[in-house]
């Protein structure tokens, strides 16, 4: 039966239940819960939108969930996010044993704490941050990362133009239409003007600083840059960037720094770029945040934020916390957060080291460009650029194809692909989001989208190659994708009808758990929401 | 092989692989020496600590350097500091690793931990009782600080409308919020960061060291975006007044015509005062209530990681500030300040929800209250110390003798929180003993009971403060009065060693042997304004 929206799942579930017994279950029926979870019918009709007056114990409770759970995907073939989802089992130990530890608990976890600091200090060497000057803290993720970037920007303009006596309540950020959904949330959250730089395909579909250039003021705080794309991949010329807003200063006097959102790049191009100018060696950058989480290789709930220099960092931003014996200081939008994801960083610090970290991006990438140019030579076209030879290499290639990343393109392990044009001519009946649909039913998610404000006529496939996608999968993923696209080509017809009603009926199959307490579309749509332009997908 | 002719998938893997391939000729070769089964190489040679090393250990070495330096942090069950909880069972650990690895964001690859969250939400609401569950809305949060942070932007952007709709200036003289000075350092956090002046309310004894709503009132005015009102002072777990405030704000529509919404901070307190004491009102049932954010990792027993914040309907949380995320056949909708974060807290949170039902949850509540009374009565009967709060006394009871009834509703509503300080008598007796001495000598015993001041106005007096927490059992207690007094008691012997301590006087500072190059030093950070700026 197919469900629709006048149909209540939930009311056919209660009227088909048998209730004749429910009289008769009082406390004592209770008492049998502790026998076996399988036999035990109180826990089967466990409320599901109210607390249960009762529990169940804590086996049955552990089964059903963990059953429950297993109608989530699996994060191995979750091909659409960075976030990294596999660790070493001593790493698994590690952070069980330290579940329960909270990091900002100076008092009582002084080592942990401990370790925090040598991470940052870590990471700022790896980004050339001046010795002895920067500073940074842990966060959970990149978005309150780039929150406390953009926060501190804010406040830097907002103070300089108190004391020039000039009105500081229209402050203005620049960043790419390709960013991510955080960067926007920002501006609108802090209520910073967010100015957009629209992109086009012809350059990756990222923020070419030429354009940005135009969209600076006095009232600008600041120009956010993505290492990384999530659409593509590609690396914004962080260099071309500081050398406009250094001309732009000698013009105008203006000076305006650059925060540098490095979520995925900033674990990938120290070891698979090591010689490419994106981090602190660039005097305008003041801030770089990354994820622990994505290529920094730790499991979900951990960011990394770094200033060059204290100076850049408000003093009424920083909050003092006095603990036994010492003074602490925090800037951060949580407060308790796990110690476990610091920790489980810099157990890969110590385990990988440069050369582990650098040999797992040289795989990623080798494996990006085996599956670029495969889609390449068949139905598609790749959009990313990471299997594309660097030109003044190109003889030395052709002879040795050297597994050095530095011989191709820079950007991050990521094939972005569409139909080719000679597809969509041979076959324009094809839609293809069919592909990210029927990709699915075999298990891999890759995800459609369109391409950014400027290109959004464009929709693009992605797979994030990540450590745990092992060129074995990858083998695996071209040939169901090489099948797929057979298919349409073969059975359009039938497969648009069966696709479709997937489709359409998208967002409107009636989803009971959906309808308590969780902004429905009904309700969100039209009214006085603002329209958004960022990446709006897990990343 | 199941292909077509056109294409051939085997051929064109060949094909596009890197040339050098058959060579099998890396640059790059994995650290080949062997290392000594104990931590690797760096058993005897350097760490590195601030930078990365060229090469790396195996796991195994990594996890024992690590494993043993963490071995240095004290025990998380001696820590009464602390609001966070520790302890779960080991069905809780289980189900916890076995989603470690899932993003609570992706919902189109991890569609029933979503369902669970929302599952998690629903019984949120409905127990505090939101008009209704369908209509209320709310999210995870990584802890409180988050959460209260979204109340407060939510009101924000209220205000701004409400002012821009009337057409007045948003920036001139700029929206204010209220708080009792005694509040936790993440809502004076979100005045400054948000761009929002900070209007703190002074607490007094009378006031039972929390907000005073009368008090309040006085900074009130159209600009106010609302009132945080906290449920559980940090200080000494007395309830601020929902009820009260509530009415005088009703009172202050009525003469002025303009509402004032109040959020609860219940990051302890919504989780306890459900449970133990069901009839207090402070929750949705008053309508002035928009929003409350909790801690799922304090009294709803979680590991530290989740917080919540619900909003009583739609109507109180902006459209501006929820972002649309389009997945494949649904539209999620995000409000946070993090967006990737671990579902495992979230799937732990519903995990008690499930094990412990609204009974579970209250005999863990209970029993937190019946060990901090048998604390609070037996430092009363000591002479030396005086309870500050109030959870053994009769209701309304202030400053007065303890009662031992054994029902819960003939006890003042408060967090199982015991707050103490030398008595007058003692004091008078001892006065070269400094109190902090308490909190050092009890740390040599293993406890964390911190050692500090009250909120401005009253900050001369220092407090020292026991949160009884699930694991805080009956024989920890016992344990720990028996070491309290046996430290007191020697402090004010003259001839013992921890007298000579307490005169040698305290001011020598640890040296910090790893200053790391991260840090800031001292006095470059600016100091709150007296709210509570420590862990919780």
């Amino acid at each position: 039966m197919s469900l629709s929206k006048h149909i209540d799942a939930e009311a056919i579930i209660e009227q088909s239940k048998e209730h004749h017994h429910k009289k008769h279950a009082s406390v004592r029926s209770r008492q049998n819960q502790y026998s076996s979870w399988r036999r035990d019918e109180d826990a089967a009709a466990t409320p599901k939108y109210t607390m249960p007056k009762a529990g169940i114990n804590s086996k049955a409770a552990y089964q059903l969930l963990h059953d429950e759970t297993a109608l989530d995907g699996n994060p191995l073939l979750n091909l659409a996010s960075f976030v990294h989802t596999w660790m070493p089992e001593y790493a698994d130990k590690l952070i069980m044993e330290n579940i329960n530890k909270n990091i900002v608990d100076q008092d009582e976890y002084p080592a942990a704490q401990i370790i925090h600091n040598r991470c940052v200090s870590m990471i700022a060497d790896l980004w050339n941050a001046p010795k002895g000057k920067a500073i940074g803290s842990a966060t959970a993720g990149s978005s309150e990362a780039i929150m406390l970037g953009g926060l501190a920007l804010k406040k830097r303009w907002q103070e300089a133009r108190k004391a020039a006596g000039k009105d500081h309540f229209h402050p203005n950020i620049v960043f790419g239409s390709n960013a991510q959904v955080a960067l926007e949330k920002f501006a609108r959250y802090f209520d910073v003007e967010c100015r957009l730089v629209p992109v086009k395909e012809a350059n990756g579909f990222v923020l070419d600083p030429h354009d940005a250039i135009k969209f600076i003021d006095e009232n600008t705080i600041g120009v956010m840059l993505i290492l990384g794309s999530t659409y593509t991949g590609h690396f914004e010329n962080v260099v071309l960037m500081n050398e406009l807003l250094d001309d732009l200063q000698k013009r105008t006097g203006l000076d305006i720094p650059i925060h540098v959102d490095a979520a995925s790049g900033g674990f990938i191009s120290p070891f698979a770029y090591p010689h490419l100018k994106w981090d602190f060696s660039i005097p305008r950058v003041v801030s770089i945040n990354t994820s622990g989480h994505k290529f920094g290789l730790v499991y979900a709930g951990l960011g990394w934020i770094l200033w060059r220099d204290e100076q850049y960092l408000h003093k009424d931003l920083v909050f003092e916390l006095h603990y036994l014996g010492s003074v602490e200081y925090s800037y951060t939008l949580n407060f308790s957060k796990p110690a476990a994801p610091v920790i489980a960083q810099m157990f890969n610090f110590l385990n990988l080291g440069f050369e582990g970290y650098q040999r797992i991006a040289y795989k990623d990438l080798r494996n990006a460009r085996m599956l670029s140019n495969a889609l390449d030579r068949t139905y598609f076209k790749v959009l990313s650029n990471i299997h594309k030879p660097v030109k003044k290499n190109f003889s030395l290639l052709s002879a040795e194809h050297s597994d050095d990343p530095v011989n191709y393109e820079a950007g991050l392990p990521v094939v972005a692909f569409r139909l080719s044009d000679q597809f969509k001519k041979d076959h324009p009946n094809v839609q293809q989001m069919w592909i990210q649909i029927l990709l699915k039913t075999k298990g891999w998610i890759v995800p459609n989208y369109a391409a950014p404000k400027g290109a959004e006529n464009v929709e693009i496939l992605r797979v994030v190659v990540r450590e745990t996608l092992s060129e074995d999968l990858i083998e695996r993923l071209i040939m169901d994708i090489l099948e797929i696209a057979e298919s349409l080509t073969k059975n359009a017809g039938s497969i648009m009808a069966a696709v479709n009603v997937v489709s359409s009926s998208g967002g409107k199959v009636y989803q009971p758990d959906q309808t308590n307490a969780r902004p429905e579309k009904d309700n969100m749509d039209g009214g006085d929401a603002k329209s958004q332009h960022g990446f709006a997908r897990q990343c | 092989m199941a292909l077509s002719k056109h294409v051939n998938p085997d051929r064109i893997i060949q094909e596009s692989h890197d040339k050098d391939k058959s060579k099998k000729e890396h640059r790059l070769k994995a650290a080949s020496e062997v290392h000594d089964a104990y931590g690797g190489r760096f058993s005897t040679s350097a760490l590195p600590k601030y930078s990365l090393a060229s090469k790396g250990v195996d796991p195994e070495a990594a996890y024992r350097i690590i494993h043993d330096e963490l071995s240095l942090d004290g025990s998380t069950v001696l820590n009464l500091a602390s609001f966070v909880h520790t302890w779960m069972p080991p069905q809780a650990d289980r189900l916890m690793q076995e989603n470690i690895s899932k993003n609570l964001i992706d919902s189109d690859e991890y569609p029933a931990t979503q369902v669970l969250h929302t599952r998690c939400v629903s019984i949120l609401a409905d127990l505090w009782h939101a008009p209704s569950a369908k209509e209320a809305i709310g999210t995870a949060t990584t802890g409180s600080s988050e959460a209260a942070q979204l109340g407060g932007l939510a009101m924000k952007k209220m205000w701004q409308q409400k002012r821009k709709a009337a057409g007045k200036s948003l920036h001139e003289p700029g929206p204010n919020i209220v708080m009792g000075a005694n509040a936790q350092v993440a809502l004076e956090k979100f005045a400054r960061y948000f761009d929002v002046e900070c209007r703190l309310v002074p607490v007094s004894v009378e006031s039972k060291y929390r907000l005073d709503p009368k008090r309040a009132m006085e900074f009130v005015d159209e600009n106010t975006i609302g009132i945080f009102v906290i449920l559980g002072s940090t200080y000494t777990g007395h309830y601020e007044p929902v009820k009260e405030m509530s009415d005088l704000l009703d009172e202050y529509e009525k003469k002025t015509g303009h509402s004032v919404p109040i959020h609860v901070d219940g990051a302890s307190g919504a989780f306890v005062a459900p449970f133990v004491t069901p009839k207090l009102q402070w929750d949705f049932k008053l309508p002035r209530v928009v929003s409350i954010n909790t801690s799922g990792h304090k009294f709803g027993l979680s590991y530290v990681g989740v917080g919540w914040i619900i909003w009583r309907d739609k109507a109180h949380l902006p459209k501006e500030l929820i972002f649309e995320l389009h997945y494949l056949g649904s539209v999620e909708y995000s409000f946070s300040l993090n967006f990737s974060r671990p579902a495992a807290p979230i799937i732990a949170q519903y995990f008690n929800l499930l094990h412990l039902g609204f009974e579970g949850y209250r005999s863990i509540g209970l029993a937190d209250m019946k060990n901090a009374r048998l604390l609070s009565r037996a430092l009363d009967k000591t002479k030396y110390f005086t309870v500050l709060s109030d959870i053994h006394r009769a209701v309304g009871a202030h400053d007065q003798a303890a009662i031992d009834s054994s029902d819960i509703e003939d006890y003042e509503p408060g967090l199982p929180v015991v707050s103490f300080r030398f008595s007058d008598s003692f004091k008078q007796n001892h006065p070269e003993i400094q109190q902090k001495w308490i909190q050092t000598l009890l740390r040599s015993k293993g406890w964390i009971v911190p050692n500090y001041e009250l909120p401005p106005e009253l900050e001369k007096t220092e407090i020292l403060r026991v949160v009884v927490r699930e694991n805080m059992t009956e024989v920890l207690i016992d344990k720990l009065l028996a070491d309290l007094i046996e430290v007191t008691e020697s402090l004010s012997k003259s001839d013992s060693a921890e007298h000579a301590l307490n005169m040698l006087g305290h001011t020598q500072r640890p040296s910090k042997h790893e200053n790391s190059e991260s840090n800031l030093k001292g006095g470059e950070g600016s100091s709150s304004s007296g709210t509570y700026a420590r862990t919780c």
